[in-house]
Parts: C-alpha cells; sequence; structure tokens
C-alpha cells in the first residue's frame, strides 16, 4: 500500500470515530453571511450546538483545520497531496467544516511567510483551533481600490505604537477578537510607507458599528481607531513594508474566494427551479431562451470548476497561489451574479418578495443572494482591479504613462 | 496546461520545434498560395508520420505508440497553433479511433498500420447539409445520398461515413463513390462526397464516440490556434505605438486582453478534461466534449475577431496574418457543431 493510501485509511478511521454523529450531512454547508455562526470560532462564539464545538476542538488538535501547516504552529504538517486526500475523506464522510476562518485562509500564510518566530508561536496555534477569530482592515472611506493611498496612522511612540483612523468593509469585525491591519507609518511615501500590524480588537479606542447592505444583511463594519495603543512586537516584518505582505494575503484572499465559489443560493439548483416555476414542455424548460442561457451558464460553470482544480494541480509544485489567481476571482464573481440573476429570472414574480408570507424561504434567499451577489465584483479587490493584476503581472503590459 | 507525463514533455516540445521551424504560418500561406487541391502537402503529412504523430492512438501490435487521445490532442495544438495544414485530426485522431474502436481483427490489420506509417490519408463524412445534425441523418446503410463539407474528403483513400444504420467504413476508390473539391475559405481539402449504392463495412462503434473524438480534438487544435493568435496579439501590444504610447498601456485594451486570457485558461481546462475523459473512458465524455467544443469554438471566435481589430488596418490586410486565423477559426468553429449546437445537447445530456 502507497503511503497516500495508508493515510487515507487512517484519516477514514478518524474521521469515523471523531465525526459527532450530529454533524453528519453538514459537509455541503456553504458560507454564508451568517457569521455568527459557531463555526467561525472565536472568544465570542455562540456554540448553539455543542457537537459543533466538540468538532473543532478535535480538528483543532489534530491541526486538520490547516492540514498542511508545519505541527509546530499546530498545523496538521500534511504535504499538499495528503491534505486532498483529508479533503475527499472528509467529504465522502458528510463532516461540516469545523472551522471557518480568515486566520487559516488569509493571515496564516502570510504570517508563515513573514512573521518573525515569537509571532507564529503566539498566533498561528491560536488561529488552528479556532481559539482567536481575525478580521481584516484594509479598505479605508478614501482607500478602496487604490488600496495604497490608505491614511490610517500609526506613530512610533517609544515604547508602543498610537493608531488613528478607521477602516470600512471589515467583514464580521463585531464578532472579532484580533485584527491584522494596514497603516500608515510613513505620510512622505505612498506604497513604501504602509505597515502590517496586528492587535487586540478588545483595545481601548477600538468600536465597530455594522453597515446594513441592500440584501437587508450586514457581514461588513465601519471600524474605528481612536488613540489604540499596540506594543511594538505586533509588527509583522519590517517597517514600512507592509505594501508586499498586503498584496500577497490578497492573493490568498482571492484564491480562497474563489476556489470556495460565493456559495449557494439556498438550496435550488437553477434548471430545478426553472422547470418549477416556468414548466416543461416535451420534457425541456418550457422558456427555450431561458434553457440556452441556464445550459450556457451551467457550461460556464463547469469550466470554472475544472479550471479551479486544473491550477489547484498546477499549483502543487509552486510556492504559494500565481497571480492567475486574479482570473479565478474575477470569473467566480461573474458566475456567481449571472447564476443568481437566472435564478430570480426563473422564478418570476416568486423571487420579487422581500420578506413575510406568501413566499418561500428559498424565494427569499433567491432575491437576496442575488442583491448580495453584487458585491462579489466590488469585495477583496474590484472585476476591474484583477483585470488589471492579469494585465500587468501575468500579460506583462505596462502601466499607462 | 494538465501535468504532463516525460513522455508527453517531450512530444510537446518536439511538436513545439518542428512547426515553428519546418511548419511556420508562411509555409500554409506559400501552401494556399500554391493552390493544392489536397489542402495539406503530402511530403510534410509523411514528415509527421515518420515522428510517429499518425499512430498515437494505434496500439503498439498495430504500428502505432498507443500513448493515447490527451496526447495526440498535445501535438494537435501545436499544429493548431501555425496553422498547419495535415490530416492529423481526420485521419490519425478520427479514423484510426473509429477502427480502434469498432473495426473487426481484419480491418485493424487491414488499415491501422497503413495509418500509423502515414501511407493512408482518412476522412470522416457526417453533414448532409449546412448544418451540423447527426440525429437527423438520411442516409442508410445503403449508403446513397451526399455529405457534405468533408475535411480531407478530397484526398481520402479511407472514409468513415455516419449514417442513421451506424458508423461504415468505404474505400476511397469504391464504385459509386464521387467527389466534388471545395475551395474554402480556410484553404484546406475539404470536399462533398456523393454515395451511389456503394459497398461499406460496418464498424462497430456509436456515432456518438467517433464524433466526440472529433470534437474534443479539434478543440484541442483551435486552442492552439486561439492561443497563438493571442500571443501574437500581445506582442502586437507590446510594439505598437500611437499617441507616443505602446497600444497595451491603454486600460481598455488591457481589460480585453485579461478577459481573452480568462477565456483561454478555462478553454485549457475543458479540452484536457474532454481528452482525458476519453483515455480513462469516464461516463461524461460526451459532456465533457460538447463543453470543450462549445467552449473552444466561443473563444477561438472572439480571439480572432480580436486579433483583427487591435491590429488595426494592417489586420485587414491579406499580407498580415490574422486573417488567415479568423478564416481558420471560422471553418473549425462550426465543424462537427458549433457553439449552439454544443450548448442544446449538453443542456438535453444534463435533462434541462
Amino acid at each position: 500500500m502507497s503511503d497516500l493510501e495508508s493515510f487515507r485509511n487512517e484519516a477514514k478511521g478518524w474521521i469515523a470515530a471523531n465525526l459527532p454523529p450530529s454533524l453528519k450531512g453538514g459537509g455541503a454547508r456553504a458560507i454564508t453571511d451568517e457569521g455568527d455562526s459557531s463555526v467561525w470560532g472565536g472568544r465570542r462564539a455562540k456554540w448553539t450546538n455543542p457537537d459543533s464545538k466538540l468538532w473543532l476542538e478535535r480538528m483543532g488538535a489534530k491541526g486538520w483545520t490547516a492540514p498542511t501547516w508545519p505541527k509546530q504552529y499546530g498545523g496538521g504538517g500534511l504535504t499538499a497531496a495528503e491534505a486532498r486526500v483529508l479533503e475527499q475523506e472528509l467529504a465522502k464522510a458528510g463532516a461540516p467544516p469545523a472551522l471557518l476562518s480568515f486566520g487559516i485562509w488569509m493571515l496564516g500564510p502570510v504570517l508563515l511567510e513573514y512573521a518573525n518566530e515569537e509571532q507564529k508561536l503566539e498566533h498561528l496555534p491560536k488561529i488552528v483551533r479556532g481559539e482567536i477569530r481575525w478580521c481584516q482592515g484594509y479598505s479605508e472611506p478614501g482607500a478602496g481600490s487604490d488600496l495604497a493611498g490608505l491614511r490610517t496612522q500609526c506613530v512610533d511612540k517609544g515604547d508602543h505604537y498610537l493608531i488613528n483612523g478607521s477602516k470600512i468593509w471589515t467583514s464580521y469585525a463585531n464578532y472579532a477578537d484580533w485584527i491584522f491591519c494596514l497603516v500608515r507609518t510613513d505620510n512622505t511615501r505612498k506604497h513604501e510607507g504602509i505597515s502590517f500590524i496586528l492587535f487586540d480588537m478588545n483595545s481601548p479606542g477600538v468600536e465597530t458599528r455594522p453597515i446594513k447592505l441592500i440584501s437587508g444583511n450586514s457581514p461588513f463594519c465601519e471600524t474605528f481607531f481612536t488613540d489604540v495603543k499596540v506594543p511594538k512586537g505586533n509588527l509583522v516584518g519590517k517597517l514600512n513594508g507592509g505594501w508586499e505582505i498586503a498584496k500577497r494575503l490578497l492573493q490568498y484572499e482571492r484564491q480562497n474566494i474563489s476556489a470556495g465559489g460565493f456559495g449557494g443560493a439556498g438550496g435550488y439548483d437553477l434548471p430545478d427551479a426553472a422547470k418549477e416555476y416556468v414548466g416543461v414542455e416535451n420534457g425541456k424548460i418550457a422558456d427555450a431562451d431561458l434553457r440556452t442561457r441556464i445550459a450556457a451558464h451551467k457550461m460556464e460553470a463547469q469550466a470554472f470548476a475544472l479550471t479551479v482544480r486544473r491550477l489547484q494541480e498546477e499549483a502543487k509544485s509552486q510556492k504559494g497561489p500565481s497571480p492567475a489567481t486574479s482570473i479565478v476571482k474575477y470569473a467566480a464573481a461573474k458566475l456567481n451574479q449571472d447564476r443568481t440573476e437566472l435564478l430570480v429570472e426563473a422564478m418570476g414574480s416568486q423571487a420579487l418578495g422581500w420578506e413575510g408570507d406568501g413566499y418561500t424561504p428559498a424565494e427569499i434567499m433567491a432575491m437576496r443572494s442575488m442583491l448580495r451577489a453584487k458585491a462579489n465584483s466590488i469585495e477583496g479587490g474590484t472585476s476591474e482591479i484583477n483585470l488589471n493584476v492579469v494585465s500587468k503581472r501575468v500579460l506583462g503590459l505596462l502601466d499607462h504613462q | 496546461m494538465a501535468v504532463l507525463t516525460e513522455e508527453q514533455t517531450m512530444l510537446r516540445d518536439a511538436a513545439k520545434a518542428w512547426t515553428q521551424e519546418k511548419s511556420p504560418v508562411t509555409a500554409f500561406r506559400k501552401l494556399r498560395d500554391s493552390g493544392n487541391a489536397d489542402g495539406f502537402d503530402r511530403a510534410v503529412w509523411r514528415e509527421m508520420a515518420e515522428m510517429g504523430w499518425a499512430g498515437i492512438v494505434i496500439p503498439e501490435e498495430y504500428g502505432g505508440t498507443g500513448l493515447g487521445t490527451l496526447t495526440l490532442g498535445i501535438v494537435l495544438e501545436e499544429t493548431g497553433r501555425t496553422l498547419t495544414a495535415s490530416p492529423l485530426l481526420s485521419t490519425a485522431l478520427i479514423a484510426a479511433s473509429a477502427i480502434v474502436l469498432g473495426g473487426s481483427d481484419a480491418q485493424k490489420k487491414e488499415w491501422l498500420p497503413k495509418i500509423a506509417d502515414g501511407s493512408v490519408v482518412a476522412a470522416f463524412a457526417v453533414d448532409e447539409g449546412p448544418h451540423h445534425h447527426p440525429d437527423r441523418l438520411a442516409m442508410t446503410k445503403a449508403l446513397s445520398g451526399t455529405k457534405h463539407f468533408v475535411a480531407d474528403g478530397g484526398a481520402a483513400d479511407l472514409i468513415i461515413v455516419a449514417t442513421r444504420d451506424g458508423v461504415f467504413l468505404v474505400h476511397g476508390d469504391a464504385k459509386g463513390l464521387t467527389r466534388q473539391r471545395l475551395s474554402s475559405v480556410d484553404s484546406r481539402g475539404f470536399a462533398n462526397l456523393t454515395f451511389e449504392n456503394v459497398a461499406a463495412e460496418p464498424l462497430s462503434v456509436s456515432l456518438d464516440q467517433v464524433l466526440d473524438r472529433a470534437r474534443a480534438g479539434l478543440a484541442a487544435e483551435m486552442l492552439g490556434t486561439a492561443t497563438q493568435a493571442f500571443e501574437i496579439t500581445l506582442d502586437y501590444l507590446k510594439t505598437r505605438t500611437q499617441f507616443g504610447q505602446l497600444i497595451g498601456t491603454f486600460q481598455v485594451l488591457q481589460h480585453r486582453a485579461a478577459k481573452m486570457y480568462t477565456e483561454l485558461e478555462l478553454t485549457r481546462s475543458c479540452v484536457e478534461a474532454a481528452l482525458t475523459a476519453i483515455d480513462t473512458s469516464a461516463n461524461d465524455v460526451a459532456q465533457l466534449a460538447s463543453l470543450a467544443k462549445a467552449k473552444a469554438s466561443e473563444t477561438l471566435h472572439l480571439v480572432s475577431n480580436e486579433m483583427v481589430q487591435m491590429h488595426g488596418g494592417i489586420g485587414m490586410t491579406d499580407v498580415h496574418d490574422a486573417g488567415l486565423y479568423l478564416k481558420r477559426a471560422r471553418v473549425a468553429e462550426a465543424l462537427y457543431g458549433g457553439a449552439s449546437f454544443h450548448r442544446d445537447r449538453y443542456a438535453t445530456l444534463m435533462n434541462y
């Protein structure tokens, strides 16, 4: 038996012995805007199902919430091939994700690359075990696509830094324990005046305010910093060297957003919805034009899924994601917008409700998902910015002078 | 690019080197201008066969290498890049596969070694009108009627014929077979073939099995054509100056280039998945072949149009290669079903 096959048996056995039966079949659950669901972990987690807590503790202790991270930082120490086997076995067992985490998807990979040993030992194990939940302090009211225009001040006060300013679109800041944050440490230079710093959201002077979106949900916050004191050891990498780390983290973010897709729209597959709401003629969706557009969309979705898998296989030998992940983020955003628009169209007036009687939860969800999906081509880098990245860093086209 | 075996990598590098040195676009242009009736150069085809390309899907016992469809797809992609005109698709993929899958021992012994060594050119006759409707064929096993727009139909020594009663093998010199050579826009060797009670031997292979190989293989060639057209265009964006700037610094062109790149990456995944599914006899060959052909058709359509547009005036002239890519694009898009045919087939296969 190959090493990989013996690992498969080991993983299968462990999952069978450790996955609480009440969680089985929850594996397909998509990442939703319900930012307070327990699987995000952290100090403020509300454990509605104690088995979710148990599953996180078991997976965390094994390091399998971050399977490829080194063991000395609490990770699973698995190879990429083993991690894929683990993923397959978890899926087969119907296991839900033990932990959804910006720490695992975004922060951890750059800490492994840029942080000092003390910082790695301090933060990585707590991320793996889901003890600390992180949020991302990037965008500001005046710094969106032009992220390097950020102005949040971080001043050296001798034995500590003092931070003043504000962030916006901070996902789930109201539930987060710590923040990884881009701050300005030099006002005379743009990209070279940015630093990457970590601090506790319980620090005096930190305030968060949820933002209500057109979908009715509030996944994002405004975050304000007033004279927030941060220990000097919390700066990651070099002073004024934060931009490189920031860009690297964005690659991980775009890869993760898109590899996971943008989540489902609650229960309905498009062709099924079309058959139910539009009707069937000669075994086909009765509206021929809609049927064609649904087929075209499903083909794009399959082409996309095949591409994500291919890029993952190709990346196995390389270190980290390539700039080509920007095409994945761009394509994923468009696909999700097309899918949610088609679902609304297929459901007709039943998708035009906002709340209350007269509409099923799936119908309400269809409209709200369409509205939420408008952010897909904005968050994590707009589609236009992602096309810029492809043009410049993949195709080698130059900036306009 | 899929993760290739060492053998596949060597073959790809050899194919790349050979097409660029021995069969660049200038060679195709010369062939076109020479008025070659076959639509390909027999000496060039012999050279390709000597490198083993004609026998890639043929088992070793019949003179081939048995390396499989993905491997042949890798070569087709390279020949597609330089618009190399050859019967590689019709002969080495389509006819060879039809006989490997559905031929009797005698048929295999008779034809496969000759295909592998390049001494036989084959064609695949399907359509009976201006559109691809393989499930509405009129021709029966009696083999009477006309097959339209048959690739390499003018030169073929062996013809694989699609009928409503199954797939048949016909000798090129069979009595009752007449050919009308066509002068197609892509200057390849298309012909209309008329059959009058022609003697034919049945092959025990389904039409879809043969067609899906044709589609996936053609999609691989189209991927190469589109990739090269894109690279030529990208190079032009990096060298052409207007308003004192390289035109590639203009964001409107950058974004269109980035979108083309995205489409090419998506297409590559579909093509490689379809070829791999054929090699592993997966149960979703039909679905993936339609996906690959539809995607390749759309992407080549887009890229061939943008190639002309981004080159501006020079792209409209016959001395520039953009026109050659555009002309080949339109033929390849339609052959064995265009994007709309395959969207409908995909929808039907998936029960939409």
